[in-house]
C-alpha cells in the first residue's frame, strides 16, 4: 500500500504548500509513489491515519494546539514544513508584545475589547502564543526555511518511501556560499546571518546579491557570542544585531534575549 | 414538499481550495434565506503590528510573507509605499523589471487557480488530483504554464517564492541577456498551450447569473493598468490619487460583528481580474481581447463567476505584453544597479494590482528609518462584502431550483471565482455571529 501523506496548514502564508506544487517536473512521478490526503482535510472521527504528516506553520491559538495534537497522534511521522513550523517565523515578533496591544494595534480598540470579554470569539480570538510545532508536539523531522527548498523536500520524501533515514547536514549557510565562490558579503562591509545560520539553501539569497537574513534558524552548536563579535567589528550597533537576529529567528533563545550583551 | 417551503442547512466546513481557511454557512427555513455568511477561521498573525521596528527595506521584504500566492504584488507594492516614504525614485530598467516580475506573477496565480482550483467544479471532480489520470493533457499542460510562470519569476526575482533581488532603490542583480532570451523563447513557445488553455475555459459551463455592483482597479493613461495608477471606480468614471485610498476602502463595521468591511459608492465593490477588465479593456493587448470575445466576455460583464474567464484574458494579455517587454529589455540590454538610500522619516503609500485585485499598503517611518506604523488593506478583504453580497441574492434566486447539494457546490464555486486569498485577509476579518 502507497504511503498516505498529509498536509495541515497552520498560521503561515501557505507558500511552503506553493513550493511544493512547484516541483511541476515530477510532481506527477510523486503521485504515483504516495497517496496524497487532500490538502485541506477537515479532522473528523473517521479520519484516518497518516503515514506522513506535513505541518505547516506556526501554532497560534489553543484551538490549533488541539488540532496539532490529534494529528500527531494519528501520524506515523511528522514533519514542521517551513520557518513558521520549525521556528514560528516572522509572526513570533508578535510575542514581544501582549496580545491585548497586537489586536488593539491592528483592529482598534472597540474592536479589542469585544473579542476580549466576549466569550463566543475566543475559540478564534483567543490568540496566546507564537509557538513552533516543536514547542507543541514531537517532530521527527524539519524542513527548514522561508520558503522550504524542493529538493529537500524531495530527498525526505524519498528517504521515507525507501526506508532510510533523512539527512540535513547541520552546515552553516556560509559553507555552501563558499562552494557558490560568492564575494563574501562581511567583506562589503555588510552584516550577514550565514555563519551562524542552518545550511541546505544553498545561500540562495546571497548568490542573488543580497545577505542571509537566518530564514532556515540557528545551528544547534552556532557560535553567537563570535557572531556578534563580527557584527560589532563591523560596526553595527548592538540594538541593530539583535535586531538582525529577531527578523526570522525571535523564537531562538538569542532573539527572546532582552540584549546581544 | 413544494420548493418554496425548503429549508436547507449548508454548513461547509474549511472550505478547500481557497487560499486560506474558511467556512460557507447558509440556513433557510420554508424557503426563506435566514442566514449566509462567510467565517474566515484562519489565524491571526499581526503583520502590520510586527513590522514595527523594521529597517526601510526589510519591510517590503518581509511583507512579502503576508502570502505565498501574492509575495511578488506584496512586496512590489510595500516597495512602492517605503520608496515614497524615503523619497526614493526607481529608475526606468527597474520599474520595467518589476513590471516583468509582477507579470509573472499574474501569469502564475491566474494559472493556478483557473486550472488547480475552479475547473475540477466545472469537471465534476473533488479536486485536481482525479484529473491527473482521467485529464493528463490538461493537467501536464497546467503543470507546464505553471512552471514557466515559477521560472520567469525566479528569472527576474532570485526565486519563485519570496524573491530576495529585488529591494528599495532597485535589483541587487539584474538577469543576464541569456536568462531574458530564454524566458522570451519560452514564453513564444507556450503561446500554443495558452491557446488550448483558452480552449479548455471555453468548455466550461459558467452559471448564469448577473448583480450589477461597483467595479474599482487601478486605471493608468499609458497602459494596462498593473504596476502603477490611480484608483478609479465604474460607478463614477473618475480616478483619486492613491494616496486617498481610505476614502475608497471606508472600512466599516457591521451590528453584531467586528468584521472591516469596504464600501465606496454603494453598499460594496468588486475587485479582481473582472474589475480590471471592465474598467480598463480597450488597453488589454489585441489577442486578450480577441479571447475575451471568444470566451463571450463582453463588458461591463456583471456575473462573478465570469472572474475565472476574465483571469483567462489576462493571461492572454500578460504573455503577450512580458513578451513585448522582454524584447525591450534585451534591445536596450541591462546595467548593474546599486540599490541604495538614505533613512529618514515619512510616510508612504503604495498600490499596485496583484492577481485578486487592488492592493494598498502605508507605512510610516521615525527619523532613525524604524517602521513605526503599518497599514495594509488586502484584495479579499474588499471583496469579503460583496461575496456575501452576491450569496444574498444568488441563494433565494436558486432556492427553488437548487437542491441543497447543488445550492452548496454553487456557493462554494462562487466563492471560489473570486479567489479568495484569505491568509492575506484575515486580519481585516472576523466571525460574524447572529443572535
Amino acid at each position: 500500500m502507497k504511503p498516505r501523506v498529509a498536509f495541515f496548514d497552520f498560521a503561515s502564508c501557505e507558500g511552503c504548500q506553493l513550493a511544493i506544487l512547484n516541483c511541476e517536473d515530477i510532481l506527477l512521478d510523486i503521485l504515483g509513489l504516495v497517496d496524497i490526503v487532500e490538502f485541506r482535510e477537515a479532522l473528523s472521527e473517521k479520519a484516518p491515519r497518516y503515514d506522513v504528516a506535513f505541518i505547516e506553520g506556526s501554532i497560534n491559538r489553543e484551538m490549533d494546539v488541539e488540532r496539532l495534537r490529534e494529528i500527531r497522534a494519528r501520524s506515523t511521522y511528522l514533519v514542521a514544513m517551513g520557518a513558521c513550523a520549525c521556528l514560528g517565523n516572522v509572526q513570533a515578533r508578535s510575542n514581544f508584545v501582549a496580545p491585548a496591544e497586537n489586536y488593539k494595534c491592528v483592529y482598534g480598540e472597540e474592536a479589542r475589547n469585544r473579542v476580549q470579554t466576549d466569550e463566543r470569539y475566543w475559540p478564534l480570538w483567543s490568540h496566546t502564543r507564537v509557538r513552533a510545532v516543536k514547542d507543541v508536539v514531537k517532530v521527527d523531522y524539519e524542513l527548514r526555511g522561508c520558503p522550504v527548498v524542493p529538493a529537500e523536500f524531495l530527498h525526505l520524501v524519498k528517504s521515507l518511501i525507501a526506508g532510510s533515514i533523512p539527512h540535513f547536514p547541520p552546515n552553516a549557510v556560509c559553507v555552501e556560499c563558499k562552494k557558490n565562490e560568492n564575494e563574501c558579503v562581511l567583506l562589503q562591509g555588510r552584516t550577514c546571518m550565514g555563519p551562524v545560520t542552518y545550511g541546505g539553501c544553498n545561500a540562495i539569497c546571497v548568490n542573488n546579491g543580497y545577505v542571509c537574513d537566518g530564514c532556515r534558524g540557528l545551528l544547534p552548536d552556532a557560535n553567537i557570542k563570535a557572531h556578534v563579535e563580527l557584527m560589532r567589528e563591523h560596526r553595527l550597533p548592538d540594538e541593530q544585531i539583535l535586531s538582525r537576529y529577531r527578523l526570522f529567528c525571535s523564537n531562538e533563545a538569542i532573539g527572546k534575549r532582552e540584549s546581544v550583551g | 414538499m413544494a420548493a418554496t417551503e425548503k429549508t436547507y442547512t449548508i454548513d461547509i466546513h474549511h472550505v478547500t481550495r481557497v487560499e486560506g481557511h474558511g467556512n460557507i454557512k447558509v440556513s433557510t427555513k420554508n424557503g426563506v434565506v435566514k442566514e449566509v455568511k462567510l467565517e474566515i477561521v484562519e489565524a491571526n498573525r499581526f503583520f502590520e503590528r510586527l513590522v514595527h521596528g523594521m529597517a526601510p527595506h526589510e519591510v517590503p521584504w518581509i511583507v512579502s510573507r503576508i502570502c505565498g500566492i501574492c509575495c511578488v504584488g506584496h512586496q512590489m507594492t510595500a516597495l512602492k509605499a517605503v520608496e515614497a516614504a524615503m523619497g526614493v525614485t526607481p529608475s526606468a530598467q527597474t520599474i520595467l523589471l518589476r513590471k516583468l516580475l509582477t507579470e509573472s506573477q499574474f501569469i502564475q496565480s491566474h494559472v493556478l487557480h483557473v486550472c488547480f482550483l475552479a475547473v475540477p467544479d466545472f469537471m465534476g471532480v473533488p479536486s485536481v488530483l482525479p484529473l491527473a489520470s482521467s485529464h493528463p493533457d490538461v493537467v501536464k499542460r497546467a503543470l507546464k504554464l505553471k512552471k514557466l510562470a515559477n521560472d520567469y519569476t525566479a528569472a527576474i526575482g532570485g526565486r519563485m517564492l519570496h524573491p530576495m533581488a529585488c529591494t528599495v532603490g532597485g535589483f541587487y542583480k539584474v538577469p543576464t541577456q541569456e536568462t531574458l532570451e530564454n524566458i522570451r523563447n519560452r514564453l513564444v513557445e507556450a503561446l500554443p498551450d495558452v491557446t488550448e488553455m483558452v480552449r479548455l475555459v471555453k468548455t466550461l459551463k459558467i452559471p448564469a447569473y448577473e448583480r450589477q455592483t461597483e467595479y474599482v482597479s487601478l486605471k493608468d493613461p499609458t497602459e494596462y493598468a498593473l504596476y502603477d495608477g490611480t484608483i478609479y471606480s465604474s460607478d463614477t468614471k473618475e480616478s483619486v490619487p492613491v494616496e486617498r485610498y481610505l476614502e475608497v476602502t471606508n472600512e466599516f463595521t457591521v451590528p453584531h460583528s467586528t468584521t472591516k468591511w469596504s464600501k465606496w459608492h454603494r453598499e460594496s465593490y468588486f475587485v479582481g481580474a473582472l474589475a480590471r477588465v471592465n474598467n480598463n479593456f480597450d488597453q488589454l493587448r489585441p489577442e486578450a481581447k480577441e479571447v475575451a470575445d471568444e470566451l463571450g466576455l463582453k463588458v461591463p460583464c456583471y456575473n462573478p463567476y465570469m472572474n475565472n474567464v476574465a483571469q483567462m484574458v489576462e493571461v492572454v494579455h500578460c504573455f503577450h505584453n512580458s513578451i513585448a517587454m522582454l524584447e525591450q529589455a534585451l534591445n536596450t540590454g541591462l546595467k548593474e544597479e546599486k540599490p541604495t538610500y538614505t533613512p529618514r522619516a515619512g510616510r508612504g503609500i503604495g498600490s499596485c494590482e496583484v492577481p485578486r485585485g487592488i492592493l494598498f499598503h502605508d507605512y510610516t517611518f521615525d527619523a532613525s528609518g524604524r517602521c513605526i506604523a503599518g497599514n495594509a488593506i488586502i484584495p479579499t478583504s474588499q471583496n469579503i462584502n460583496n461575496i456575501e453580497r452576491d450569496m444574498e441574492a444568488f441563494v433565494p434566486m436558486m432556492l427553488p431550483v437548487m437542491s441543497q447539494e447543488e445550492l452548496a457546490l454553487h456557493m462554494e464555486m462562487l466563492l471560489r471565482a473570486y479567489d479568495p486569498c484569505i491568509s492575506c485577509s484575515v486580519h481585516m476579518l472576523d466571525v460574524e455571529f447572529v443572535d
